[in-house]
């Protein structure tokens, strides 16, 4: 008991210190949303806060944000649904249904290679298909895009999920006469509600933050919010006050995500990476 | 007693595999298809549509003597080796921190993952302000200790180690998750024995914890480092690539020649090459990873 007691503080003042250093950044930014312009490039640390910044990305003329976050949104939520659909149904028939092994191979290596290629190169190979069939610039393009780049890993993670379902319960369900479908939609589903919670969340989280594909893939009318923060990076003059606002709008959905679904988000990382 | 009938089994099967395979197939196996078509011809646009010229290997020959290319490459090397050895050295603190405290750790762990969550851009943004070099907190706090403010990203020899701390800051949460999955999976009875036999928390360390998550470290390291070799997003923003080609990396070469320059088949050849290379990588790491398993 006495060793535990007299480490106690050390562990804790190194891991506030961390955390220190994980959260002044955010807190700076979020701050820096608040300044003045002027106040900013004097790099005052007392300012009176004033909401300008905030007012010019949220309710000006010119502004954007509005119809960026609507993008990010419509494409998340979609490509989100898309995916853990297909990757439900494809890991069930991998898990349970006898498929060829070749098959299952396959589609394995394909979530273990599309997790080490750069998404430049598979941005460079839909490019040209893209333009020829009319599909950049559009949010099914964009979805396609964000299924091709997350469904492996999806997959992955859903046929874990299903392998750790009790066999009897299919079979007894079987027996029953139950059909195939039903079966998923009746037992199957219920049983990994959690992970097809953590598997959602982090596709959401995925398509929310996508970058590559939404630089080169979408123009003005489809362009999402990290396309939108890299444009007030790349002007001649850079606002910064409003990049601080936008960025501090941008960690919303972080936050929300971390404080309502952190159990979902450590489990569908830990078992995409450890399993 | 076989009670499913084979006929709609094959039917159910064949349908629930059908959205997964065809993304598989029309949007990868197609497209990379496409891609190393694309590397062997010239391709310019014309009224919205492409024409193809066959020029044979000569984009590969070229890519042999691009030492932007050779820059990004070995800039891409440093940037993943120095700061994944950097992150999971961090993160194996951490997550040793974090598994011998009682209370607290919930708190700890929502804090330190935040940075997973955010998109790369914007952590590319944060740091973009952070370490400005007139009003950025970096150059404010360094002020406070007399020391002249620096041009952290604009200077050839630091930009590199800047970005690397950056990617530091990003990702060592990532490795501090994983690792403390696997001090949690670890027997209490460990720590109880270690503590009957008295002995100190760095001879624990050394002696019981690192062996035992050694494993769990190689599939972090190796993890990561595949990420890390696709960084991308926090490069263009931070220092898109500059100053001259001192961040440079292979992503940003890749998108620079193929969607700034326009040179699609020569853009193409270099994604080949690169995914050649990468596949040659993972043959290499799984190789290293059996052989290690065997020696324990």
């Amino acid at each position: 008991m006495k060793i535990i007691r007299s480490n106690f503080d050390f562990e804790h003042f190194f891991l506030i210190l961390v955390a220190c250093f994980v959260l002044v950044p955010f807190i700076w930014i979020v701050a820096a949303g608040f300044k003045s312009q002027i106040s900013l490039l004097q790099g005052e640390i007392f300012f009176t806060p004033n909401l300008d910044s905030f007012r010019e990305v949220l309710f000006s003329k010119t502004t954007e944000f509005f119809s960026n976050a609507c993008n990010s949104t419509v494409i998340a939520v979609i490509s989100t649904f898309l995916i853990v659909f297909s990757a439900t149904l494809g890991g069930y028939a991998m898990e349970r249904m006898h498929c060829p092994r070749w098959l299952i191979h396959t589609l394995l290596g394909w979530s273990v290679v599309f997790h080490m290629i750069p998404p430049i190169t598979l941005v460079a190979a839909w490019f040209p298909i893209y333009r020829e069939l009319g599909l950049d610039n559009t949010y099914s393009g964009m979805v396609l895009a964000h299924m091709a780049l997350h469904l492996p890993m999806a997959l992955w993670l859903m046929a874990n999920f299903i392998h750790d379902v009790p066999i009897e319960l299919e079979e007894a369900a079987r027996i029953d006469g139950c059909s195939t479908p039903y079966l998923i939609w009746k037992i199957i589903v219920p049983l990994i509600a959690p992970g097809l919670a953590a598997t959602a969340i982090l596709m959401f989280i995925f398509s929310w933050n996508e970058f590559t594909v939404a630089l080169n893939m979408t123009a003005k009318q489809t362009s999402t919010v990290p396309v939108a923060i890299a444009k007030f990076a790349q002007g001649y003059e850079i606002k910064y006050g409003e990049m601080a606002a936008t960025a501090a709008l941008a960690l919303i959905p972080a936050l929300l995500f971390l404080l309502l679904g952190q159990r979902h988000i450590v489990k569908g990382l830990t078992t995409g990476a450890l399993k | 007693m076989n009670l499913s009938n084979p006929v709609s089994e094959l039917f159910w099967r064949r349908l629930a595999l059908t959205p997964a395979v065809g993304v598989f197939v029309l949007l990868s196996l197609l497209p990379l298809a496409n891609l190393i078509a694309m590397s062997v011809h010239e391709i310019r646009w014309q009224d919205g549509h492409s024409v193809w010229t066959f020029i044979g290997t000569s984009h590969y020959e070229r890519l042999l003597d691009d030492g932007l290319l050779k820059k990004g490459f070995f800039n891409t090397i440093f940037f993943s080796v120095a700061g994944v050895t950097i992150q999971i050295i961090l993160g194996f603190l951490l997550a040793w921190g974090v598994s011998r405290i009682s209370r607290g750790r919930v708190l700890y762990r929502t804090i330190f993952i935040l940075p997973i969550l955010v998109p790369g851009i914007l952590i590319g943004a944060i740091w973009k302000l952070m370490l400005n070099y007139d009003f950025g907190l970096v150059n404010g706090l360094i002020g406070l200790i007399n020391v002249q403010p620096i041009d952290w990203l604009g200077t050839a020899s630091l930009a590199l180690p800047s970005v690397i701390l950056v990617d530091i800051w990003h990702w060592t949460p990532f490795c501090f998750l994983l690792l403390l999955a696997g001090f949690e999976s670890l027997p209490q009875e460990l720590h109880e024995a270690a503590l009957m036999d008295g002995v100190t928390a760095w001879t624990e360390l050394r002696y019981v914890y690192i062996p035992l998550m050694m494993p769990v470290i190689v599939v972090t390291f190796l993890f990561r480092f595949i990420t890390s070799l696709k960084v991308f997003d926090e490069i263009y923003l931070l220092t898109g690539g500059g100053p001259g080609s001192s961040t440079e990396v292979i992503s940003y070469t890749i998108y620079r020649t193929f969607f700034t320059q326009d040179q699609m088949g020569y853009g193409s050849a270099m994604s080949v090459a690169v995914l050649f290379a990468i596949a040659l990588l993972m043959v290499l790491g799984f190789s290293m990873s059996r052989y290690k398993g065997q020696g324990v």
